[in-house]
């Protein structure tokens, strides 16, 4: 069946499936990956059909796991790496940014390193500490990794084939929090490009850039403000880095506002970025200055707080109201 | 075996010593703290330094190693010379044009050439092999171009070589970072059903390193086919052994569940009858083997440190008297392997190399400008390519106020 409605978790299962089916190089690791399926369970089921050696429950060790993923990529494979929670990428991140970010530039592209490091990122379900947290500026501004998140089941699916594909690596962010969302997968798609943006629902007012886990809510601001009168348009960015420039800018040029929306600090966050960048392009085009809304310049709070920390659907209609208001 | 006082002389650094040879200045160096004794057996049973050759030059026999280079003929003895010779000439060539302003930095192996070509040589041309960044004879065996060594360190590039065109990966700077990409290599060797084997080299201070310990876990959960080949050279710029560990270094394997040995580093034949066989263990399928190579950097770290600071000349000089080179000559001309001839035209060939070499890094190009955006990516990138136009533009702004 090549339309199917399914979990944003299970379309990932599914992705990974169709990819361990095609290509026997590929393979699966990480801690608990196996025969739990891994926490989130999205590699369920993985481990019976395809082997333990081609889905590797691992040592719990982030460096080693990533470490060996360049060293099997080395050898001609394709790892899918999952980091369990986005708080414990960075006993990794030497082995991420020093060396899987670097090798293919010093081999003067003799050496690709097509490895995926899978991150369920983002807060909002009441973790733990170091179990809620949104890296992905961290990732974004090292050169020769590529930084993606889908926001939606369809997205997911495909996403995952073309990261796998790539020969370049990639930081694959999991919206965790929207693991058990459902939305249609066509399996059969032709996808566009990976870092290409998605025009979520059109508007005439502000836009509103958002990826990953911030979509959702900003559609649910967009209905809100829409019962005001508002007309909003919404961008899911889908890739963090590349950024595709291109089309906030266009939907810029017809808004003429903008806001953006992630769960990372605001403070040095891909908010940032974007907001210097579209002030470049769009300077005469611009009736208000970008806002932000994001968290804040605070280890991400117990998980009774986190309701407080992570924009919601008052802040953003607020920084809304603000920039309606220039 | 007969060299047990040898050994406890090589050893005196390591925490404990084997015997009363133990120098005056050893104490001179060690941490207050009491060091516990090293065990005199390594866990193959053998006794704690291999040794085929006293630095006399006399040959010892090893009963679990001798097998290892039985066949071995004079003219390959020979060759392991020529090998070390030329790669310290080379060293010393890359160490004074560093002097003169050619290169940035060099990483002198000086000391080190019997732990590095004995063994390389061991290695097979299907083997793969992970070098941190003073490799250069390992480089040598390889077949690497020992000009293309220098290009990183002239900084024109970050590498210099293709790793697939020799199975010898790109020079590895953040310390023990490589000895995971060698494991997992391993990894992907046996999943391949491959029966060639991998080699990481690193160093005493990288034997700190999380990476090194995580390379210790994976190879011998996964039982992969990997040596870990440990040059013990006493010092990790200016901090010694005792700083980076209280026990032998070789016994670290044992808690991991796989042999450790302690070779003679200066011993040419050692170094290569003992990888031999830890590079056979793990192509029979046996998992990893560390292999520590008790030897001393004669020269600084790099060039850009000064050890004079942080050591005393004596040491050096008590080293020097168990130089790799000396010994092995010894051993030629006490067994007529080798007469004057041979060593006077190996003299003419390394003169002709440090010309070479010389010659080489000053007609070494600067990169292109545009070489900056090349192969961030192998997909290609946005950003680079704006970037990249950006500098384009900003370049051609030069040429065209210059009429060019």
């Amino acid at each position: 069946m090549a339309v199917e409605k399914m979990a944003l978790a299970k379309a990932i299962n599914e992705s990974l499936r169709r990819a361990l089916e095609t290509d026997p190089k590929v393979l699966v690791m990480g801690e608990d990956v196996g025969k739990l399926g891994g926490v989130f369970r999205v590699t369920d089921g993985l481990q019976k059909d395809f082997g333990e050696s081609r889905v590797i429950d691992t040592p719990l060790a982030e460096s080693g796991i990533v470490g060996t993923a360049i060293g099997l990529a080395l050898r001609g494979y394709r790892p899918v790496v999952e980091i369990q929670f986005d708080g414990f990428v960075f006993p990794a991140y030497d082995q991420i940014v020093t060396q899987l970010a670097k090798m293919h530039a010093r081999s003067l592209g003799k050496v690709k390193l097509p490895v995926v490091v899978r991150i369920p990122y983002g807060g909002g379900i009441g973790a733990v500490e170091h179990h809620s947290e949104s890296p992905e500026a961290l990732f974004a501004h090292v050169s020769g990794l590529k930084v993606v998140s889908p926001s939606n089941a369809g997205d997911a699916y495909w996403m995952m084939q073309q990261a796998i594909q790539s020969d370049d690596p990639v930081i694959f962010f999991e919206p965790k929090r929207r693991y058990w969302d459902k939305a249609e997968v066509n399996t059969e798609a032709i996808p566009g490009p990976l870092h290409k943006a998605r025009v979520v629902r059109e508007g005439t007012d502000l836009t509103l850039v958002a990826y990953g886990p911030m979509v959702k809510l900003c559609q649910e601001v967009a209905d809100a403000a829409a019962e005001e009168g508002r007309s909003l348009e919404i961008l899911d960015l889908r890739s963090v880095s590349p950024l595709d420039f291109d089309s906030i800018q266009a939907s810029v040029e017809k808004t003429r506002r903008l806001v953006v929306v992630h769960e990372a600090p605001v403070f040095f966050g891909s908010g940032a970025e974007i907001a210097a960048r579209i002030t470049e392009r769009c300077f005469y085009h611009l009736e208000a200055p970008v806002l932000r809304v994001g968290g804040y310049h605070a280890p991400y709070p117990p998980a009774r707080l986190e309701e407080e920390y992570l924009p919601g659907l008052d802040r953003v209609l607020d920084a809304v109201d603000r920039s309606l208001a220039y | 075996m007969t060299v047990e006082s040898t050994a406890a002389r090589t050893t005196r650094r390591s925490a404990g010593t084997t015997g009363g040879t133990a120098g005056k200045r050893t104490t001179a160096k060690s941490t207050a703290a009491k060091k516990p004794a090293a065990a005199k057996k390594s866990p193959s049973g053998e006794p704690e330094l291999v040794q085929l050759l006293t630095p006399e030059g006399k040959r010892v026999k090893s009963a679990a190693y001798d097998k290892y280079v039985t066949g071995i003929t004079p003219e390959d003895l020979r060759g392991l010379y020529r090998d070390m010779v030329l790669t310290r000439r080379f060293d010393a060539e890359a160490t004074s044009l560093q002097r003169q302003g050619e290169l940035g930095l060099w990483a002198s192996l000086l000391g080190q050439e019997a732990a590095q070509i004995g063994s390389g040589r061991a290695t097979r041309e299907d083997d793969y092999v992970f070098p941190t960044y003073r490799e250069h004879g390992v480089a040598w065996c390889r077949g690497v171009d020992p000009t293309n060594l220098l290009g990183m360190f002239r900084g024109v590039n970050n590498g210099g070589w293709d790793p697939n065109s020799n199975n010898f990966h790109l020079y590895t700077i953040v310390i023990g970072s490589q000895t995971l990409h060698a494991t997992g290599y391993a990894m992907g060797v046996a999943k391949d059903g491959a029966d060639s084997a991998v080699i990481a080299y690193f160093g005493d201070g990288a034997s700190s390193q999380g990476d090194v310990a995580e390379s210790f876990t994976f190879s011998a959960v996964y039982n992969a086919p990997v040596v870990f080949f440990c040059q013990n050279n006493q010092w990790a710029i200016s901090e010694p052994t005792e700083r980076q560990t209280r026990v032998p270094l070789y016994q670290r394997a044992q808690g991991y569940g796989f042999p450790g040995v302690r070779v003679d580093g200066n011993d040419v034949l050692a170094c290569l009858a003992v990888t031999r066989w830890a590079l056979e263990r793990a192509r029979g399928g046996e998992g990893p083997t560390l292999v520590e190579a008790y030897t001393y950097r004669m020269g600084a770290h790099t060039t850009s440190d000064d050890p004079s600071k942080y050591r005393a000349d004596e040491e050096r000089e008590a080293w020097e008297a168990k130089d790799p080179i000396l010994r092995l000559r010894r051993y030629l001309e006490a067994s007529n392997h080798a007469d004057e001839g041979f060593f006077a035209e190996l003299e003419a060939e390394s003169e002709a190399l440090g010309k070479r070499v010389r010659e080489a890094v000053r007609a070494m190009p600067d990169p292109d400008h545009f070489a900056i955006f090349e192969n961030v990516y192998a997909d290609g990138h946005a950003l680079v390519d704006e970037e990249r136009a950006q500098f384009a533009a900003y370049q051609a702004s030069f040429a065209d106020g210059e009429g060019a």
